[in-house]
């Protein structure tokens, strides 16, 4: 029983990484139908622009700094330069746009800074604590905290503010939102800000993870089984959804692993993704028509 | 007589650059007028508001020609959100509440385009629960799951909250039950009255609207086919026509059909 709940809070712990990555899709398609496939490489510019920028010997409190107003210059740019001229175009073209768009920020940041491995210590040890029986590694439950606190700071900001406000306007009903004088491209750049600190933060703790490299513009295809499961415009359903796929994930390697020769944490996100496809297409929390009974 | 308020002179319309569906549209509204912008379903009422508040574009609509005049400005170089911020206020078709912010919330959301403080939108706010009473009960529910009745008063409060000069609504009665619908009309008017508000009004319910407007325009695929002082409209015999949706002879079409099943 306690390896099971060591497992399954192992799992629970790496899933807050995936929901990190899977926030910053929701906050870009809620407000604006954009599945932004650019947000790995996203990921993956804001962790190396701050290894990058540490290794220039900038103390760690600026590097952070510079790289969160690159990052919310860069979303900004984005809006303006690549959705603003495609406004009306169809969902396709808007992804296809996004796909071109990580091929070059990830030809950016190699352009910038290079393309070899950079080791990314942010300075929390990766030490098992005890609690009870159960082992947690002091490095998860800080990317635990962190993940909390900025769902936290993102929920208070969209349930207090009047930008927040917004927001789920244009959530809701964007002709609406255009027609009680809501200006459309003020909120998508204000998403795609918010986008690129997710990115940061997903960055920097998927970096001190796995290293600074270019695979990990990759974990766009591990958000992709969270959204499905979570619904792709939900905010909980993110993190709900990447608590699930960490601990499918975890679970399936040590119950299932065994008798199919290991390898499972490659595929079964997927193969619980497509059966629940065919179950629930919204996934758990996707946006359901509100309607009176 | 001095400028009116808005003037919309030959606008032409269409959709996706092919589908026609205004071609000279005329018509003004003076300051302190009830306006009503009447016709069968595909006249063009719901194009013409468009046209005017600058959403078109996003709906896929171009306007083709002519223009509009809100105030003394011509309008086709400012955006919906500086419309509304000049006073032009719209309620679109089919009332478009935000389905899941709540009544409260709509309203704030109204003032999008104003620049105001927390109290004074707080005050604003208060002033339209003086005006739907049943929306102060109402204000923490999702607007999804409120009545017609309440949606629409949501729509118009959320529109008002913008402070306009001229109110446009599309067919606020649509759905409603007879006495919503003239409860609506009837505090349209007097907010007409008391505030001076000007009022542009498209509705398929002709008999209520020549009721309460002062002036009213006939449209017939996309164009003005009438226009005059309501108790004019009322009386001309052909008006009834518009308010059917038949042209005569699809009238007698239409007669000549019944009689052959009669027989
Ligand atoms: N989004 C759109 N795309 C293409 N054509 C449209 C669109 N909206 C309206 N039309 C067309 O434009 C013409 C005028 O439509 P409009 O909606 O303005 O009429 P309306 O008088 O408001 O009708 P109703 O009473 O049914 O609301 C119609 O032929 C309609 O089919
Ligand atoms: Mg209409």
């Amino acid at each position: 029983m306690s390896f099971f709940v060591d497992v399954l809070v192992g799992g629970l712990l790496s899933g807050v990484m995936y929901s990190l990555v899977a926030l910053g899709f929701v906050l870009i398609y809620k407000t604006s139908g954009v599945l932004n496939f650019a947000q790995g490489a996203m990921v993956l510019f804001a962790a190396l622009t701050f290894v990058s920028l540490t290794e220039h010997k900038l103390p760690f409190a600026v590097s952070l700094l510079v790289t969160l107003a690159i990052m919310v210059a860069l979303g900004w740019l984005i809006e303006r330069f690549v959705l603003k001229p495609l406004v009306n175009q169809s969902s396709i073209t808007l992804f296809m746009a996004t796909l071109g768009l990580s091929y070059v920020i990830e030809g950016a940041a190699q352009l910038l800074w290079g393309t070899e491995v950079h080791g990314l210590d942010l300075g929390i040890p990766d030490t098992p604590m005890q609690f009870g029986s159960v082992a947690i590694s002091e490095f998860d439950l800080v990317a635990a905290l962190i993940a909390a606190t900025m769902v936290a700071a993102l929920t208070l900001f969209f349930r207090t503010t009047r930008t927040g406000l917004a927001f789920r306007a244009v959530a809701d009903d964007q002709l609406a939102a255009i027609a009680v004088g809501l200006r459309l491209s003020h909120v998508w750049a204000i998403a795609w800000a918010l986008a690129g600190v997710v990115a940061l933060v997903a960055g920097l703790l998927w970096g001190a993870r796995l290293g600074v490299q270019f695979s990990l513009s990759t974990v766009v295809l591990k958000a992709l089984p969270v959204l499905v499961l979570g619904g792709f415009d939900s905010i909980a359903g993110a993190i709900v959804g990447g608590l699930l796929i960490g601990a499918i994930e975890k679970s399936a390697e040590v119950y299932i692993g065994p008798f199919v020769g290991g390898g499972t944490e490659g595929w079964i996100a997927y193969v619980v993704a497509l059966g629940f496809l065919l179950v629930r297409p919204a996934g758990l929390f996707g946006q359901r028509e509100l309607v009176r009974a | 007589m001095s400028e009116p308020l808005l003037s919309v002179t030959n606008v032409g319309a269409t959709y996706d650059n092919a589908i026609l569906a205004l071609s000279r549209v005329s018509l003004t509204v003076g300051a302190g007028e009830i306006v009503a912008l009447l016709g069968a379903n595909g006249a063009g009422k719901t194009t013409t508001l468009r046209a005017i508040s600058n959403l078109l574009s996003a709906v896929h609509g171009q306007i083709t020609g002519g223009h509009v005049t809100f105030d003394g400005r011509r309008t086709e170089k400012l955006g919906p959100a500086q419309l509304v911020a000049a006073g032009l206020a719209q309620v679109i078709e089919g009332r478009h509440c935000f389905p899941h912010l709540t009544v409260e919330e709509n309203l704030i959301a109204g003032a999008s385009a104003l620049r105001i403080g927390r109290r004074q939108l707080a005050a604003d706010v208060a002033r339209i629960y003086g005006y739907f009473p049943q929306l102060r009960a109402k204000r923490r529910l999702p607007a999804a799951l409120c009545s017609g009745g309440e949606q629409q008063m949501t729509a118009i409060g959320r529109a008002l909250m913008a402070r306009p000069r001229l109110l446009m609504l599309d067919e606020p009665t649509m759905g409603l039950a007879p006495l919503v619908a003239r409860e609506i009309f009837h505090f349209l008017r007097a907010l007409n009255r008391d505030e001076n508000l000007s009022i542009l009004v498209a509705e398929q319910n002709a008999t209520l609207a020549l009721r309460y407007a002062d002036r009213a325009y006939v449209l017939e695929h996309g164009s003005v086919a009438l226009a005059g002082a309501s108790a004019e409209v009322r009386e001309r015999d052909d008006v009834k026509h518009f308010y059917l949706g038949f042209e005569p002879r699809q009238r007698r079409q239409y007669s000549s059909l019944v009689s052959q099943v009669g027989t």
